[in-house]
């Protein structure tokens, strides 16, 4: 069969194809106690089985919606393609949502059964129950902590809704195939919530072509192996889980493996070692920030081979990225280099077998590249979003270029708008939004998707993206730039954890900073600085120069004089999503951040004032919120 | 019948009595708690139950047998594990050795069994290790399964000593103040974890507690020692009401 013919099977039914091309093959594969467990492809699909049997017994019909909050387990994937099979739809939550938050989901995409992983989850469902009359049961996987509700009949334990399956099977051997053969690769089958840098959260409805077409067409560009590995362990709601477990995984037949637990996932990484992975950028630089500390911490001889052949590894990584050839002589370095550190170092982070990593949802600093690139990680750019099912671009082998995010998939046209919008058009572009007509029509207009992204396509084919269209800057003399630029650029500073750049409409550009509590923490430890919070080192004066000093070198380096930095503060708290400051794929909430720090961006564009109290506020995860007094300090930077 | 039941026991150093007549029963899948100021003498009475010390007058019944003058490792043996307040751990072993160290009692195979190591040897060895990861789930220490105990901060050793102590497969475990010098975050998480035990791992729980609030909640009895008597029993509504246990802790004008 060619791979063109995947596409006209739902996700069930390639799921059955695949029982059939080698059922004993490893599926997927968790770590419980201790110990990995293997489902095979045939195992997979005798639970998917009696989990769908156990869904239609309990009430839930084509066209019912299930929402799915929980950690990665197989038992996820059970539930959602289940829910498929019989023609339910499946929707991922976040795992931190608020229950307040999860009641609004669940309203606006009317779902019917909700499925958790524990009690932690459980708990926030009950919370709002009497918000949600809709949901008919609450299905749960760990029965810790759940002895008080078993006689609540609204919950359902999963090895109950297996027995209820199993005799629903029994009773009626054939409903299961009759059901998998009646979905059609067109039907909506999953509803993505994207991630909402504003307002609230929409649906995007997926249908089981857009993820097979997007497995099918990635891996004509980089091929698998079935005999590869994949270590899930980005939070299943965000289409980047979704389009490897449902997408990849299907059209190539690769293993999927769930770590034991969310703390432990790179562990488990580097018991995997898996093939390929994929991420958003902050993952890659918490592992780059962990490099630099546990260099930082070893001792002289370590450091000295590190600091000498990163240097190296940089320089032949320039080379290798701009695909010109190498010196012989930088040739011959780079390979010792390879052998003596840089594969060991790798091996460290589980990353050896690694033949590509991917990097999407956000923009990732063009330094983060060659860095990676220079320990011999090929990570390359993807972009895309949710609604053309999360990647429609992609980098090349051997053709990364830090400042663009690749070419087109096959099979997916590009068009730049006269507004400079760029429009992309192929088979995994969604059907629209749930029951949002207007916000659907002009998503897709004209057949073509509509990315809020401002870009061009330059001379070698690569699209570039220049921010989001309606987060392009332009100052007070109307000289254009993108913040979140600035903000990568800075944020490649192992002191820089996060970073707001502000000068709309302002006559220069200022940040707020949020200093790297663990990289910082060491620094001052070196330095016999006492500090006690986060908050108490962030005032301290010596970071502020540490600070000062990383801002003016990235001011030197700065392309355009308007992009230099004048004015800095130094943020009392971390940024954060139970504050509401930052999404849940970690991208900045920029009104809101705006709104809420009036009061430090007034004085910021007021050079006059060079220190002002505060009251900071605090959202803990449980909703409780604390308050503090502090002084912030602000600082103009030198030489400028 | 009663798990444990403590008749007129009385402890002396010399002149000084840091129990006397004392008088308790320990209710089968209960949490009872033992609660008094500095000095009272609750570390003592634990220690009394556990073997570390032999009560210089009365008696300890533990289902109908005598343990009064057990050494500690008879009463550990008969199903009374003990989490001390004080970390008795083994710093310079990794977590999972700790716990596997614990299961000691359990490893029957011979040396010339060890030597080989087929049969019988690997296969309680392997029994201990499920039992092992079974209370590193419980406990959720997934993430310290191979860090050295002398690395982990003082909370996550806590909960590793309250692990080891469940690794002895216990009927009654005692827990000489798990939440001492943890934060509220922390605190929370072992009560929860207390609760847990009690309630899914049907053991019957002794506290030792200063944290009166997590106490009050959690516990279905309450025994409060002053100068090592008892000076109020009961569940946790009579003992907040009693006059004697509102001085000790409150004071007289």
């Amino acid at each position: 069969m060619e791979r063109q013919d995947l596409l006209n099977f739902s996700i069930p039914q390639l799921l059955r194809w695949r029982v059939g091309q080698s059922p004993d093959r490893p599926a997927l594969r968790e770590k419980d106690f201790g110990i990995w467990h293997t489902y095979t492809w045939q195992e997979y699909y005798t639970h998917v089985e009696k989990t769908a049997m156990g869904l239609k017994a309990i009430g839930l019909r084509k066209g019912d919606t299930i929402a799915i909050i929980s950690d990665n387990i197989p038992e996820l994937l059970f539930v959602a393609i289940g829910a498929h099979a019989i023609g339910a739809i499946s929707a991922g939550i976040y795992q931190t949502s608020m229950p307040a938050e999860i009641a609004q989901i669940i309203q606006t995409l009317k779902v019917s059964a909700v499925f958790c992983d524990n009690q932690e989850q459980v708990d926030k469902i009950l919370d709002i129950r009497d918000d949600i009359p809709m949901v008919k049961k609450v299905i749960f996987e760990d029965p810790r902590g759940m002895r008080s509700y078993y006689s609540d009949d609204w919950f359902t334990d999963i090895c109950q809704l297996y027995q209820l399956g199993e005799a629903r099977l029994q009773k009626d051997p054939d409903l299961f195939e009759t059901l998998v053969d009646q979905g059609a690769p067109d039907d909506v089958c999953h509803l993505c919530l994207t991630s909402g840098t504003t307002g609230l959260p929409k649906g995007t409805m997926m249908t089981h072509r857009n993820y097979i077409n997007m497995g099918v067409r990635i891996t004509e560009v980089d091929p698998l192996d079935p005999t590869d590995e994949y270590v899930s362990f980005l939070p299943f709601a965000w289409i980047g889980e979704q389009m490897n477990s449902f997408g990849v995984a299907m059209a190539t037949g690769i293993c999927i493996n769930f770590p034991e637990s969310v703390e432990t996932a790179m562990a488990d990484l580097k018991e995997i070692g898996p093939h390929f992975m994929f991420g958003a950028p902050r993952i890659y630089e918490t592992i780059r920030s962990q490099i630099w500390l546990k260099i930082d911490q070893s001792y002289w001889l370590n450091k000295l081979m590190y600091n000498t052949f990163i240097k190296i590894g940089l320089e032949a990584a320039r080379f290798r990225m701009a695909g010109t050839p190498m010196p012989a002589w930088l040739k011959i370095k780079a390979w010792l280099g390879k052998q003596i550190l840089f594969r060991p170092l790798v091996n460290q982070i589980g990353l050896l077998r690694l033949r590509r990593a991917y990097t999407g949802g956000a923009a990732l600093g063009p330094e983060l590249f060659t860095f990676y690139q220079a320990i011999g990680v090929n990570l390359k750019q993807i972009y895309g979003q949710t609604e053309i099912t999360g990647i429609a671009y992609m980098h090349r082998d051997g053709d990364v270029r830090p400042d663009t995010v690749g070419k087109p998939l096959p099979g997916t046209e590009c068009r730049i708008s006269e507004q400079g919008e760029i429009l992309s058009r192929s088979l995994s572009v969604s059907p629209g939004y749930f029951e949002l007509p207007e916000k659907s029509e002009a998503l897709l207009e004209g057949g073509w998707l509509h990315s809020g992204d401002a870009g061009f396509i330059d001379d070698t084919g690569h699209l570039v993206v220049i921010d989001r269209v309606s987060d392009v800057m332009h100052t007070a003399k109307g000289e254009m730039f993108s913040p979140m630029f600035l903000e990568n650029a800075l944020k490649f500073s192992p002191y820089i954890k996060e970073a707001v750049i502000y000068g709309d409409k302002e006559d220069f550009v200022a940040c707020l900073v949020n200093i790297d509590p663990v990289v910082v923490g060491k620094w001052a430890e070196n330095r016999g600085l006492s500090y006690t919070t986060y908050m108490d080192l962030s005032a301290k004066k010596e970071v502020a120069e540490l600070i000062m000093e990383e801002i003016i070198g990235i001011n030197t380096r700065a392309e355009k004089k308007h992009f230099k930095i004048h004015r800095f503060a130094l943020l009392y708290k971390l940024l954060d999503m139970d504050d509401g400051e930052l999404t849940k794929t970690g991208k900045i909430r920029r009104q809101f951040v705006q709104k809420r720090y009036q009061n430090l961006y007034d004085a910021l564009y007021n050079p006059s004032v060079t220190q002002q109290e505060v009251t900071a506020s605090f959202t803990y995860q449980d909703g409780q919120t604390a308050t503090v007094n502090t002084r912030i300090q602000f600082y103009t930077v030198k030489g400028h | 019948m009663a798990e444990l039941t403590i008749s007129d026991v009385t402890l002396s150093f010399g002149g000084l009595k840091a129990l006397s007549d004392v008088d308790m029963t320990i209710e089968p899948g209960l949490i009872t708690s033992i609660i008094g100021p500095n000095g009272a003498g609750k570390t003592s009475m634990l220690n009394c139950i556990s073997g570390f010390y032999h009560p210089t007058e009365g008696t300890i019944l533990y289902k109908g047998k005598q343990l009064t003058q057990a050494s500690p490792h008879q009463v550990s043996n008969m199903g009374i594990a003990r989490a001390f307040q004080n970390l008795e751990l083994f710093s310079g072993l990794s977590v999972l050795d700790n716990l596997l160290l614990a299961r000691h009692q359990n490893l029957t195979y011979s040396f010339f069994h060890a030597m080989i190591f087929v049969g019988k040897a690997a296969r309680i060895e392997a029994e201990n290790r499920a039992y092992v990861e079974d209370v590193i789930d419980f406990m959720e220490l997934e993430p310290f399964r191979k860090s050295l105990v002398g690395n982990l901060s003082y909370g996550i050793q806590k909960k590793v000593e309250v692990a080891r102590a469940l690794t002895l497969a216990p009927d009654i475990l005692l827990l000489d103040e798990p939440m001492a010098g943890m934060n509220i975050e922390e605190k929370e998480d072992i009560v929860r974890f207390v609760m847990d035990i009690q309630k899914e791992r049907n053991i019957t729980v002794v506290l030792v507690e200063h944290d009166l609030g997590v106490v009050m909640d959690i516990s279905d009895r309450i025994y409060v020692l002053d100068f090592g008597e008892v000076i109020g029993a009961g569940t946790p509504e009579e003992v907040a009401q009693n006059p004697a246990v509102i001085d000790a802790y409150i004071g007289e004008d």
